[in-house]
């Protein structure tokens, strides 16, 4: 499997777009910690990077990728390896190359000038959403051999997890206000890897108090290390169920 | 060799194959002709594990291939339109799916056709920017390359020039006196008259018959496999 995804990362340099990722990563994360040096505030700035910007890179880049590669897939399927070898291959490649330019273009800025656990947090969470979202890409571009629906399907997700889920979480705050639906809630906040992310990062934070009453029962559930582990080991789940159904559906597959 | 039994493959309510039963042996050179939507190419892509078929068996020397993947380094493919990744150029091409198949002993490594088609000049050009026939070259090159046991080639003289296409069908002919197996469609009857032995013929996903080209002349008491072919195929459609 290593011989192949070496060529999915050959040919990922090759385009340079994951060049040019890394600069742009680096350039703002320089940029906003220059502007308030130190500050929970330019934390609080490359969260929302890490949030929205990685997760939204991975989805589209993947997805592109995948239909890209399709004449590079039909050659493999006709030499003698496995048809798992190919698309996880496929996911190790993108998901390797994006988190290492993400690790590189945060972390180098990171190291001068914020040294610190929330950076090393910071860090982690964005690799880890690559791969959650290089993983749920896959699992719309292998489903749809229509490059438009592929890719539409994936920027859906994104929007899904980044903003409809959100307000559907609104939503249910306000119309249960009356009972006490902290635990449902937390439970419905495990189902998103942004907000997993997100929430993990900010009770390292200290600024917890400021998600309000919610943000207790999170900061007396996830300040725990095991808090901490429960978050982790979700995300992982998030990165690994939805490939392990990809490759389930692409071993089956007419190619 | 390859031994095919009760094959049906569906795509929606579309019978492609319907129960298609044949067994092909070493030092054929079959000939699968069939009109446009025959199910030629999915039987193609049946064999080579790309297009999972509903019911039925194929048996690779007496293996089950169905599940199986080792098996395809015993096979070469030549697809209808030869499809390359476009940014990487020929040599590096060559080089990656030896690299692939690892397989770097010279003494497997058949690079006659390169030689042929004079394809060591075009070695520095990426693949996106090759022509048509040329890529077919390369596709042909590939296909050759590793010395398989059997060869399955999908159209493989269009987009040829006459000068390539009858370099190829030498090799053709070169290799089933080495006891290969080659299955092989084209629409030309000329082309397949030269280098087949066998023709076995599919009509709506069904196998016809599968026949030697002296059998076909003499039971439709025709010189040229062209009008034997003719023949048999208005028959049909009475």
């Amino acid at each position: 499997m290593s011989r192949i995804i070496k060529y999915v990362m050959f040919d990922i340099l090759r385009n340079r777009f994951v060049i040019g990722y890394c600069l742009f990563i680096m350039l703002i994360t320089f940029g906003l910690l220059g502007l308030e040096e130190g500050s929970s505030k330019s934390t609080l700035s490359l969260l929302n990077i890490v949030l929205l910007v990685v997760p939204l890179i991975s989805v589209v880049f993947a997805t592109i990728h995948f239909y890209n590669s399709y004449e590079f897939m039909e050659l493999l399927l006709s030499q003698p390896v496995r048809r798992s070898t190919i698309i996880y291959s496929e996911y190790f490649g993108v998901s390797g190359s994006l988190s290492f330019a993400f690790a590189v273009g945060m972390g180098v800025p990171l190291i001068f000038l914020n040294q610190g656990l929330v950076s090393v947090y910071l860090l982690l969470s964005g690799i880890v959403l690559t791969f959650v979202f290089v993983s749920i890409a896959l699992l719309g571009a292998v489903n749809s051999k229509d490059k438009a629906r592929g890719i539409g399907t994936s920027l859906l997700l994104w929007f899904f997890f980044t903003a409809i889920y959100d307000g559907l979480v609104l939503l249910i705050m306000f119309s249960f206000s009356d009972y006490p639906i902290e635990k449902y809630l937390l439970a419905f906040i495990s189902l998103n890897p942004i907000d997993l992310a997100r929430v993990a990062i900010l009770l390292q934070m200290d600024t917890a108090v400021l998600m309000g009453y919610t943000g207790a029962v999170f900061s007396e559930f996830f300040n725990s290390w095991e808090g901490l582990i429960f978050a982790s080991g979700l995300l992982l789940l998030w990165a690994i169920l939805p490939m392990l159904l990809t490759v389930r559906i692409f071993k089956r597959k007419d190619l | 060799m390859i031994s095919v039994h009760n094959l049906h493959k569906n795509f929606g309510k579309l019978k492609v194959l319907d129960d298609v039963n044949v067994t092909l042996e070493a030092g054929q050179v079959v000939a699968l002709i069939g009109p446009n939507g025959s199910g030629k190419t999915t039987f193609i892509r049946s064999i080579l594990g790309m297009v999972k078929p509903e019911q039925g068996s194929i048996l690779y020397n007496g293996e089950e291939i169905l599940k199986a993947w080792k098996y395809r380094e015993n096979i070469g493919y030549m697809p209808q339109l030869a499809k390359f990744p476009e940014r990487i150029q020929v040599k590096e091409l060559l080089d990656m799916m030896k690299d692939i198949r690892n397989n770097n002993k010279v003494d497997n490594i058949d690079e006659e056709l390169i030689e042929l088609f004079d394809l060591k000049k075009i070695y520095q050009k990426r693949t996106g920017t090759l022509s048509g026939g040329t890529k077919q070259k390369v596709s042909a090159a590939l296909t050759f390359l590793f010395n398989p046991n059997v060869l399955i080639l999908d159209e493989p003289t269009t987009g040829l020039d006459p000068v390539s296409a009858e370099i190829l069908k030498n090799k053709i002919t070169k290799e089933q006196s080495k006891q290969k197996l080659v299955l092989i469609t084209s629409h030309i009857l000329s082309d397949i008259e030269e280098v087949a032995s066998h023709v076995m013929y599919l009509h709506e996903g069904k196998l016809q018959f599968v026949k030697s080209i002296e059998q076909l002349k003499m039971e439709t008491q025709e010189v040229s496999l062209n009008k034997a072919i003719v023949k048999i195929m208005q028959q049909e459609i009475k």
